[in-house]
């Protein structure tokens, strides 16, 4: 998919260029992309590296535990077919708790293990059931505390206050996040 | 709402670095194991990083990106959304390290503190790659039919991008 959209990116590119006579402009582009392409990794691994490395002491303080308690009422009501304690409401909570402290790395191997949970219950191996989708769909829309990327980005490129966008993006995944869950509820049948 | 935006992340900080101090937790060593991934973590994605930004800046050099926003402006005004935000809602949900290209090239030209920058980061921070959660997690247990999984989490990423505008007029008076 990714591959198919790069592809045509850079095909689009030198035939809109050839069209319009800019292939000088994009002969730099080439350059100077690739070039910013570092500069913005440069700017990113900091800042990065730091969070990550308050985000681990923040997991061994307990706060990872203390709010995956704080969300399973939440979760064994969006997840009925599940009892509170169960593996899998366990293993929802942890993924959706390193979601929301922006752990990707530790995010991703939860949910897959909280996904080999649900299918143990699954009638059809091949065919989603209800709490699958509420689960991915949950996934899919961002719910994190501390956007960094997005504030690193901004910084760069020199905001007066990177981090001021915080809140309207906090109201804003709220917004979207009820969306999803309700979207889901209503497609069930 | 810029003064308790200070507050935020010094204040986690705080707590976390205080909290693990009291309950005399070996807090550098873990801050060093943890930062060593996210450093890793970072580099790891640098190859898609340069091919996908070397692929906006020549789509932006050659002008295809300028024909397809002007292209797009009518819905774009329908909805109320900054024009040069269109292209980042096509390419969110189908790659992370796509929108961050382009996310970039739109602070760059347009500034992080105008009305479209800040519509384009909270649209940015506030969605996911919805395409690769889904591909990940249900390619996982092996599920080849995902239902309504895809119209729901496309319904949640399309209000997220119009009430992105909403919440920026709302939360910021200079607009």
């Amino acid at each position: 998919m990714l591959g198919v959209v790069w592809g045509f990116m850079i095909i689009i590119s030198v035939l809109c260029a050839a069209l319009t006579g800019r292939m000088e402009a994009v002969s730099n582009a080439v350059l100077s992309g690739a070039t910013s392409a570092v500069e913005l990794l440069i700017s990113m691994v900091g800042v990065m590296a730091l969070w990550t490395g308050i985000m681990k002491i923040a997991d061994a303080i307990g706060v990872t535990k203390f709010l995956a308690n704080l969300f399973s009422p939440i979760m064994t009501k969006l997840f009925p077919d599940y009892e509170k304690g169960s593996p899998a409401i366990k293993a929802i909570c942890m993924n959706v708790t390193a979601n929301v402290l922006g752990l990707g790395n530790a995010a991703t191997p939860m949910g897959i293990a909280a996904m080999k949970e649900m299918s143990r219950s699954n009638k059809n191996k091949f065919i989603a059931n209800n709490s699958m989708v509420m689960f991915v769909v949950i996934n899919t829309a961002s719910i994190q505390l501390v956007p960094t990327m997005i504030s690193i980005l901004r910084q760069k490129h020199g905001a007066a206050f990177p981090f001021d966008v915080m809140p309207a993006i906090w109201l804003t995944s709220c917004v979207a996040l009820t969306v999803g869950i309700l979207t889901a509820k209503l497609l069930e049948k | 709402m810029e003064k308790f935006s200070f507050y935020i992340i010094p204040t986690i900080i705080f707590i976390i670095v205080g909290i693990g101090l009291y309950k005399k937790i070996h807090i550098f060593d873990l801050f060093l194991k943890g930062a060593k991934e996210g450093f890793l973590g970072t580099v790891s994605i640098a190859p898609s990083i340069i091919g996908l930004i070397t692929a906006v800046s020549m789509l932006k050099a050659s002008g295809a990106l300028d024909i397809f926003t002007s292209f797009m402006e009518p819905f774009a005004q329908l909805l109320k959304i900054p024009t040069q935000t269109i292209p980042l809602m096509l390419l969110r949900p189908i790659s992370g390290s796509g929108s961050l290209a382009l996310i970039d090239s739109i602070l760059g030209s347009v500034g992080p503190d105008s009305f479209p920058g800040r519509v384009a980061s909270v649209m940015m921070g506030s969605t996911e790659t919805t395409f690769y959660a889904i591909a990940v997690y249900f390619g996982a247990v092996g599920i080849k039919n995902t239902r309504h999984a895809i119209p729901a989490a496309l319904a949640a990423d399309i209000s997220g991008f119009l009430f992105s505008s909403v919440v920026v007029c709302l939360l910021f008076k200079n607009y």
